[in-house]
């Protein structure tokens, strides 16, 4: 329902989008990750029509942004970045303005501002004016206006930016609810947020997709994937390590932090391989006292580092200033 | 013209929202008095007319209503609303004209707001009642020009500063036009066409024209059109941002 072709877009010399494809069907939510200044929020508001591309395109269920411009915009549920809304109205009074800018008049305005006020759990603040209110019920005011019209694509930047914990929690429910008929792009810093609510993660650097799959996909390229930690008395430690690096499906050994006479040791495998078998059978053999065992499905930080660029190494490669 | 209607309703209450109307309804009608009373003697004079009060109102609007415009736009672009505005599904011709009309009708809350001196002048004497009712419909025109003008400097900048000094040069420009000062000063030597054009383009000459009491049709299509400029001007200023 979203589709991006070749989507391109240079300010002056500076590429901030390079030839982008990307394709998001009913039923996906994408997670839109990057650090920051690698084109995440470019790529958006061309999505929404902000910005118009230097090439390529986007259509929305169909419709050209750049030639179909409203008719793509009603398809869509924008939030930008930041959650802007007029803070010297109330979220009733922000709401109604949408819904009427959305062609809705009468009883519907009211029904939809009901709605949307009722998903966001934005009742009790409906009528202060939302300037005096926290952050967190101002960024529910951006993802109530997102959703007021029940749209078929959603994209947010960062909605779930400033909450805490629990409105974080509240707010990827309501988009898992929507999930399904839907299709949804949201862009964040939060890798846990990819595995909690994302069917499909996207990493950006320098305006190229670099990494495009579900997130057990990107966690299973991770270092750490299949990776067994165990903690061993520091007596052992030494020669257990010793004996685990001469195994044909031990590609290295590290050691963790010490604690209470034992310490940490992990064993990374070749080839990703799964290895916690062969590591417990072999304490077993060797009597080792081991304390804990376990393997670890992976972390998506270390797949983030690994494909993505460090937003000072960007900014002198694009200037030429040297380290 | 839903689209219109929708940008309208949200602007206009917002004046209403802020101290922002009170207070410049508020200096608008002491601005006026003073001119009016103590500057150009409308006592003294001891004519029944309003001349002297619609004499000033170019010079006031001058200040007045780039002060309105400034933030029409800027002010959307530093709050980051604009990115909201642009992406709802309305046609930008039509947050254009919403935006200036609410901006318009609000000046014209303000101008409304003189008419105890037109009261006050029919209680003194017995003026030109239709003479009136011309100027202050000019003076509406002429408040709409001035808009029109700092509305689309207003999307070239997120500088509400810069919106206003710019705006008021523009506007000052537009004005002075029809000065004698100006007009002397070509009379001397360029043709009588030239003059007439520089004239021509001028707030004063159409809204003395008008103030004369006669709405004369020329007078309507030269704000009219004066005004549809700026708006397209301001429609395509705002379009360019989306290139980035």
């Amino acid at each position: 329902m979203i589709t991006l072709q070749a989507l391109t877009k240079r300010f002056g010399t500076f590429t901030a989008v390079s030839g982008i494809d990307l394709n998001v069907g009913k039923g996906e939510v994408l997670g839109f990750l990057g650090p920051n200044g690698a084109g995440k929020s470019t790529t958006m508001k061309m999505i929404a029509g902000y910005l118009t591309p230097s090439s390529g395109r986007v259509s929305i269920c169909g419709h050209d942004v750049e030639t179909d411009t409203i008719a793509a915009q009603t398809a869509l549920g924008y939030l930008p970045e930041g959650a802007p809304a007029y803070g010297d109205m109330t979220p009733r009074q922000f709401l109604g303005f949408i819904a009427q800018a959305r062609g809705f008049s009468g009883a519907e305005v009211k029904n939809r501002i009901t709605a949307a006020s009722a998903k966001t759990e934005l009742d009790p603040v409906l009528d202060q004016p939302i300037d005096t209110l926290s952050k967190g019920f101002k960024r529910r005011v951006g993802l109530a206006q997102t959703i007021l019209h029940d749209p078929p694509v959603l994209v947010m930047d960062e909605p779930t930016d400033g909450l805490d914990p629990n409105q974080k929690h509240s707010v990827r429910n309501l988009i898992r609810t929507m999930a399904a008929e839907k299709a949804i792009i949201i862009s964040t810093h939060l890798l846990e947020e990819v595995d909690a609510v994302c069917t499909r993660a996207v990493i950006i650097d320098r305006g190229r997709i670099v990494a495009d799959g579900t997130p057990a996909n990107l966690i299973a390229r991770s270092r750490h994937h299949n990776a067994v930690t165990l903690s061993l008395p520091l007596a052992q430690l030494a020669a257990a390590k010793a004996t685990l690096e001469q195994q044909p499906y031990v590609a290295s050994v590290e050691e963790g932090p010490r604690y209470d006479g034992a310490g940490l040791m992990t064993v990374f495998p070749r080839g990703h391989e799964l290895i916690i078998e062969s590591v417990s059978t072999l304490a077993q053999q060797q009597k080792w006292d081991v304390k804990e065992l376990y393997a670890e499905a992976g972390r998506l930080d270390d797949v983030f580092r690994a494909l993505t660029t460090h937003d000072t190494q960007r900014v002198r490669e694009r200037t030429g200033v040297a380290a | 013209m839903k689209p219109v209607m929708a940008v309208f309703k949200r602007e206009f209450a917002a004046y209403f929202a802020t101290p922002l109307a009170y207070v410049f309804i508020v200096i608008f009608l002491l601005a006026m008095g003073a001119f009016t009373f103590y500057v150009g003697h409308f006592y003294d004079n001891g004519v029944a007319n309003l001349s002297v009060f619609f004499g000033y109102h170019p010079w006031l609007y001058l200040f007045l209503v780039p002060a309105i415009g400034m933030r029409l736009w800027a002010e959307e672009r530093r709050l980051g609303t604009m990115e909201l505005l642009l992406t709802l599904p309305l046609p930008i011709w039509a947050t254009v004209l919403g935006k200036f009309l609410a901006a318009w009708a609000f000046t014209g809350v303000a101008l409304f707001f003189t008419f105890p001196i037109w009261i006050t002048v029919n209680y003194l004497g017995s003026p030109d009642n239709g003479a009136i009712f011309a100027s202050y419909v000019g003076s509406l025109l002429m408040a709409g020009g001035y808009l029109a003008i700092s509305a689309a400097l207003s999307a070239s900048t997120n500088n509400q500063v810069i919106a206003f000094v710019v705006s008021v040069v523009v506007c000052f420009l537009f004005t002075v036009a029809g000065a004698p000062l100006v007009l002397d000063f070509f009379q001397l030597w360029a043709p009588v066409v030239l003059v007439n054009t520089i004239s021509g383009f001028s707030f004063l000459t159409h809204f003395q024209a008008i103030s004369s009491g006669v709405i004369d049709l020329r007078d309507l299509v030269y704000f009219g059109s004066l005004i549809a400029l700026f708006l397209a001007i301001n429609v395509v200023l705002v379009d360019m941002k989306k290139t980035g």
